[in-house]
C-alpha cells in the first residue's frame, strides 16, 4: 500500500521491477560519476603532454609522476593547500561560534528588534552575490588595503546568514521549558548557551561545521580575486593557474584536480552521514 | 508580592537582551561591513565613473549605457537560454531519481543518495579541469568518441559558437543532482500512505496515483527547488569562466560572467555595479512571479 505496487502474490514480478530500476538508477550514476573516475583514473598516467597520448577509459598503469609534476610547477604548491586548510577551518570555526550565539539569541531570547535585526539579515539572502563583489573588493584592497593576507580571505565570511538562519530553525524547536528551568537554576544566558543549547545543537552544528569548511575549501571566485602572488593562494587558485600555464599537460592537471578535491571525498567518506542530512536540515518544511 | 516579581522579571528580561545585544554583535558587525554597507555602496557606485581617488558623478550613464550594449542584452539572452535548458532539466532529471529510489530499502536509498551526491564535494574548478578533457575537440576526445559510435562526427565541444552553449548545458545536467534527489525523496517520504490507500480502493493506477497524489503534494518542494534553481542559475559565472571564458564571439557569456568581465578585466566599476544592481532586480521580479503564479497554495 505505496505509491508503487507490492506483488504480495507474485514475489518475482516484484524483484524483476526493482532490478529493472536499479539498473536504470545504475546508469545514471555511472554517467555522473564518471567524471570523478576519469580523474582519478587518469592522474596515474605519466606527464607527457596531451598530444603523445591517448587517453583511454582504464587505467594502463599506475604512476605517481603527474603529482609530482604537479607539484614541481610551483615552490607553493603545498602552500596552497596549507592556505585553504587554515582559511577553511578559521571560517568554520568562526561561523560555528557565531552562527550558533546569534541564531540561539534570535529563537529563545526576546529583546527589543528581533524581528527587525532579523529580517533585515534574512535580506542579504535575496542579494546576488555579484552586487557586493565589486563594493567588496574595493573595501577589502583599497579602503583597508588587507590584499593577499589570511585577513582578505577569512574576514567576509566569518559568518553568514545562511549559518544563522540554519541555527535558528533548528534551536527554535529545542523546548522553552529547558531554557526556563535552567534560569531558575540561577543561570544566566551564556550558561544556558553553552551547558544546555550546544550540546543539545551537536547535530546542525557538526552539519554546519563541514558544510562551511566544504563551502571553503571549494570556493575559487573571492581567493581569486584578492590574492595576487602564488604564495597566498588557496588550492583551487593554484589549480586554475596550474591549467592555464600548461595547456597541454593532461595527466597533470588530473593530479592536480585530484589533489584538489581527496580531502573533500575523504571528508565526504567518513561524515556521509552529515553531508546528507545537512541537505534537509536547511531546506524548507515541504 | 506580586509587583515585586513582575519587577525581577522585567530586570531579567532586561538581562536577557543584554545578552542577546552581544550573543548577535558580531553577526551584526559582519553584516553591516560585508554585506549592508557593500550594497549600499553599490548603488553609489552604480551613479558613479569610479577612480580610487575621488569618483565623478554621472548620472543614469552607467544604466543607459547598459541599456544601450547590445553584449548586455546578448548576455541576457545567454542566461535565459542556460536557465530554460538546466533547470527544468534539473528537476525533472532529480524528481525521477527520487520516485525511483523510493521502492527500496533504507540502507539501499541512502547508499544512491550518497553516490549521486557524491560528486558536489568536488570543487567547480577540479570538475571544469576534467570536462575541459571530456570536451577535447580532437577525434581522440572522449566525448567525440562517445558520439562517434553513433556515427555523428567529430564536434569542436567548447571552440565552436554552435555547441559551446550546449556544452556548458551537458555539464551542468549532468552535474550531481544529490541535493534535489534528497530533497525531493524527504518530501516524498513525508506524503501518508493512506493517500495511496484510498487511492487503490478507487483502483487508480501508478501513473494516477502520480499524478493527482505525488505532485500536488510535492508542489512546496518543486516550487522551492524551481526558485532557488533560477536564481542560481541567473548568476552563473564559474562554468563559464573557466570553460569558455565566454567566448566564442560571447556565445556563452552570461550576465554574471559579463559583470565580473566589466569589473575585472576593464576596471569599469560603475558599470558593473548598475548591471549587477538590474540583475538583482530581474531576479526579485522572476522570484516574484514564480511565487505568485505557481505558489498560491503553498506556505513556508
Amino acid at each position: 500500500m505505496a505509491l508503487y505496487k507490492q506483488h504480495s502474490g507474485n514475489k518475482l514480478v516484484k524483484y524483476v521491477r526493482n532490478t529493472a530500476i536499479a539498473a536504470a538508477l545504475l546508469v545514471f550514476a555511472v554517467a555522473t560519476l564518471f567524471p570523478i573516475y576519469f580523474m582519478i583514473m587518469s592522474s596515474f598516467g605519466d606527464p607527457v603532454e596531451a598530444g603523445a597520448v591517448s587517453y583511454s577509459l582504464w587505467p594502463k598503469k599506475i604512476s605517481f609522476d603527474s603529482y609530482r609534476f604537479f607539484f614541481d610547477y610551483s615552490p607553493h604548491s603545498f602552500k596552497w593547500l596549507l592556505n585553504s586548510l587554515i582559511v577553511a577551518a578559521s571560517v568554520m570555526v568562526t561561523n560555528v561560534v557565531f552562527a550558533s550565539l546569534a541564531g540561539y539569541a534570535f529563537s529563545k531570547i526576546r529583546f527589543k528588534g528581533r524581528n527587525v535585526l532579523f529580517s533585515v539579515l534574512l535580506c542579504a539572502m535575496m542579494i546576488p552575490y555579484q552586487v557586493t563583489q565589486v563594493p567588496l573588493y574595493i573595501l577589502v584592497v583599497n579602503i583597508f588595503q588587507i590584499e593577499n593576507t589570511y585577513s582578505a580571505l577569512i574576514l567576509p565570511g566569518l559568518v553568514t546568514v545562511y549559518n544563522i538562519f540554519l541555527a535558528k530553525q533548528f534551536m527554535g524547536s529545542i523546548p522553552t521549558e529547558i531554557i526556563e528551568s535552567a534560569k531558575v537554576e540561577g543561570c544566566n544566558q551564556l550558561q544556558i548557551f553553552t551547558m544546555v543549547i550546544l550540546p543539545l545543537s551537536k547535530t546542525v552544528l557538526a552539519v554546519m561545521a563541514i558544510l562551511t569548511f566544504m563551502d571553503n575549501w571549494n570556493t575559487f571566485f573571492w581567493p581569486f580575486l584578492v590574492t595576487n602572488t602564488m604564495e597566498m593562494q588557496t588550492i583551487q587558485v593554484g589549480l586554475k593557474n596550474f591549467r592555464f600555464a600548461n595547456t597541454t599537460y593532461f595527466a597533470p592537471m588530473m593530479a592536480g584536480a585530484t589533489i584538489s578535491a581527496l580531502p573533500m571525498f575523504v571528508l565526504f567518506f567518513s561524515l556521509q552521514k552529515y553531508f546528507l542530512e545537512g541537505v534537509t536540515v536547511g531546506a524548507v518544511k515541504g | 508580592m506580586a509587583r515585586l516579581s513582575k519587577g525581577i522579571k522585567k530586570r531579567k528580561i532586561h538581562e536577557d537582551g543584554a545578552w542577546a545585544y552581544a550573543f548577535i554583535a558580531v553577526a551584526l558587525v559582519v553584516y553591516a561591513m560585508f554585506t549592508a554597507y557593500p550594497v549600499v555602496s553599490a548603488f553609489l557606485i552604480s551613479f558613479e565613473e569610479y577612480k580610487p581617488l575621488g569618483s565623478t558623478f554621472v548620472g543614469f550613464e552607467n544604466y543607459a549605457n547598459t541599456f544601450g550594449d547590445a553584449l548586455f542584452w546578448k548576455a541576457i539572452r545567454n542566461t535565459i537560454v542556460y536557465t530554460a535548458l538546466t533547470v527544468p532539466v534539473a528537476l525533472v532529471i532529480s524528481f525521477a531519481v527520487a520516485i525511483l529510489i523510493l521502492p527500496f530499502k533504507k540502507w539501499l536509498q541512502t547508499a544512491f543518495k550518497a553516490v549521486y551526491y557524491l560528486p558536489a564535494v568536488a570543487s567547480g574548478v577540479a570538475l571544469s579541469v576534467v570536462w575541459l578533457w571530456i570536451f577535447d575537440p580532437l577525434p581522440s576526445g572522449i566525448l567525440n568518441r562517445m558520439i562517434g559510435l553513433f556515427g555523428i562526427e567529430n564536434q569542436n565541444w567548447l571552440g565552436s559558437s554552435a555547441t559551446s552553449m550546449f556544452s556548458l548545458v551537458l555539464m551542468s545536467w549532468l552535474s550531481s543532482h544529490g541535493t534535489s534527489i534528497i530533497i525531493y525523496l524527504a518530501a516524498l517520504l513525508g506524503i501518508d500512505n493512506s493517500y495511496y490507500e484510498a487511492a487503490e480502493l478507487d483502483g487508480a493506477s501508478f501513473l494516477q496515483k502520480l499524478w493527482h497524489i505525488v505532485i500536488p503534494f510535492l508542489k512546496p518542494t518543486t516550487l522551492f527547488l524551481l526558485v532557488t534553481g533560477v536564481i542560481g542559475s541567473f548568476q552563473v559565472f564559474q562554468n563559464a569562466y573557466l570553460m569558455t571564458g565566454g567566448g566564442p564571439d560571447n556565445a556563452t557569456t552570461m550576465v554574471g560572467l559579463l559583470i565580473f568581465n566589466n569589473a575585472f578585466k576593464y576596471f569599469e566599476f560603475g558599470e558593473a555595479a548598475a548591471q549587477s544592481l538590474i540583475l538583482a532586480l530581474i531576479i526579485a521580479v522572476i522570484s516574484y512571479f514564480q511565487f505568485k503564479f505557481l505558489g498560491n497554495d503553498v506556505e513556508y
